[in-house]
């Protein structure tokens, strides 16, 4: 059945699509982190209870949310080089813009994911004497990440079909690479056949891992 | 040993605690009951800084709870405390729960700590669930683990909130036993409950609390014999009939 179709064509430029896969890889899996550790750090500063640096991060939560990605995407290539002086390359300004953007929604993910958590396991873990961040780390996140992963999960699957936005400034991510080799070699049934396949698997396999991870907290 | 001097608390314009004073001296077994809604759990949670208060002086072993100076970690480290619905922690296996507080509050190595955990289970009855989870413990069970990981601190006092409202008739006993005990070995306890049975058992007095206030501060043969005020005696005939 795919008698009219060529698939030596992806065969023939593998390289060069591998480095697209290599650049989505690369950008999904530093933004995930880099977004969940500040998320993790702005949920945090909003449930401390300080009163200014809850609204702070309340602002900046809500204002990066109504905004579109693709102009904080613009942003950040045009502003980071012109702030720090330095001439920084497309892709940390992209990674940067991506990191705090994903941050505004994974913050308020894991700040959904602690107020699950009873207050009377604060007052227990307090009671025994762990500090604030003692009971945080060790009574209330390990309870509240269970309750967030699937949540987290499905904000990384959409962040990473997200870095294709970055053909905007002009990186070569792996769908934009294969655009590149569909219209060169005009075979784009092939290729975007081939980019859906390549989601597809990571995107299974990332849950499968999830999966995993879940069994092992769970009881 | 527990000295609660003159405390107030206000929730807004509701005052839960009104001039409360009362005194624990070490190795004395207090029962604190009253109402519903009448500040007894606020007032033991006042004692260890769980809750803050507004006006008054609480100090445990000389050391001003309320004092921002005070280090409210450290102290509470020193003061066991079991709850209601016995909040152990749900990740964590009835050992590992005992185990935690050891060694991140008071630096013990994971052998020595885990040691104590196995001697303190062995002691509560419950050897055989060192490695199950919360969830696969009966209330009963579940409560006796808090208390363990409370004792595992080597704590001064111990203060019980309602131990064993949460759990099914056939269930108290056992943990009622684990505390008669505890208080036959001198240890010192603000217990709130309303099982008259273990007052008349092991407390030395029982204080009775209305509207935020203590009403009633008498020793056992005292207030079981001829409670001074009405509200007590009202409160009394309720739950012995019950
Ligand atoms: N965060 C709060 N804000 C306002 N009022 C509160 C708060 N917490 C408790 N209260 C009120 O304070 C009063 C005392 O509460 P507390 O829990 O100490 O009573 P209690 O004697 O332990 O009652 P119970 O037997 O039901 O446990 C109650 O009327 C309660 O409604
Ligand atoms: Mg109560």
């Amino acid at each position: 059945m795919f008698s009219g179709f060529d698939f030596d064509v992806i065969w023939r430029n593998m390289p060069f699509l591998l480095n697209g896969v290599w650049l989505t890889l690369q950008l999904t899996i530093m933004a995930v982190t880099g977004g969940i550790l500040l998320g993790l750090i702005l949920a945090v500063a909003r449930l401390s209870g300080i009163k200014p640096l809850a609204w702070g991060v309340a602002a900046y939560v809500n204002f990066l949310r109504s905004m579109p990605l693709i102009l904080v995407i613009f942003w950040f290539y045009t502003l980071v080089p012109k702030l720090t002086g330095t001439s920084i390359s497309g892709f940390y300004s992209v990674l940067i813009a991506f990191i705090m953007f994903e941050a505004a929604y994974y913050s308020e993910i894991i700040r959904a994911g602690i107020s699950s958590v009873k207050r009377g396991q604060i007052s227990a873990a307090m009671a025994l004497g762990l500090t604030n961040l003692q009971a945080m780390r060790y009574v209330v996140l390990p309870q509240a990440i269970r309750n967030m992963i699937p949540v987290l999960l499905t904000q990384s699957i959409v962040m990473l079909q997200d870095t294709s936005l970055v053909y905007v400034v002009g990186l070569r991510d792996f769908l934009t690479s294969a655009e590149i080799v569909a219209s060169r070699d005009n075979r784009p049934t092939e290729l975007y056949l081939f980019v859906a396949l390549i989601f597809l698997v990571v995107c299974f396999s990332a849950s499968r891992l999830v999966n995993r991870l879940r069994r092992k907290y769970t009881l | 040993m527990i000295e609660i001097k003159n405390v107030s608390k206000w929730y807004g314009t509701f005052r839960v605690l009104d001039d409360c004073s009362m005194a624990i001296a070490k190795g004395e077994v207090v029962v604190i009951c009253g109402p519903s809604g009448s500040g007894k759990s606020t007032l033991i949670k006042c004692v260890n800084g769980l809750e803050p208060f507004t006006k008054g002086e609480i100090t445990v072993d000389g050391i001003s709870v309320g004092a921002r100076s005070t280090n409210l970690p450290k102290l509470r480290s020193r003061i066991g405390m079991v709850f209601q619905n016995f909040e152990l922690f749900p990740h964590m296996t009835a050992a590992d729960n005992i185990v935690l507080a050891q060694q991140k509050v008071l630096g013990r190595g994971a052998e020595e700590a885990r040691a104590k955990a196995q001697e303190l289970l062995a002691r509560m009855g419950l050897s055989e669930q060192a490695a199950k989870f919360p969830a696969q413990l009966s209330g009963g069970q579940q409560q006796r683990v808090a208390i363990a990981r409370a004792l595992a601190m080597d704590p001064i006092a111990m203060l019980f909130d309602e131990p064993t409202s949460a759990l099914d008739p056939e269930m108290i006993t056992e943990v009622l036993d684990v505390m008669v005990k505890l208080a036959e070995e001198g240890m010192t306890m603000a217990v709130v409950t309303h099982e008259m049975g273990f007052a008349r058992r092991v407390a030395h007095r029982v204080v009775f609390m209305d509207q935020g206030a203590i009403v009633e501060d008498a020793t056992k043969a005292d207030f079981f014999g001829k409670p001074r005020s009405e509200r007590a005696q009202l409160f009394l005939s309720k739950i012995l009939t019950h």
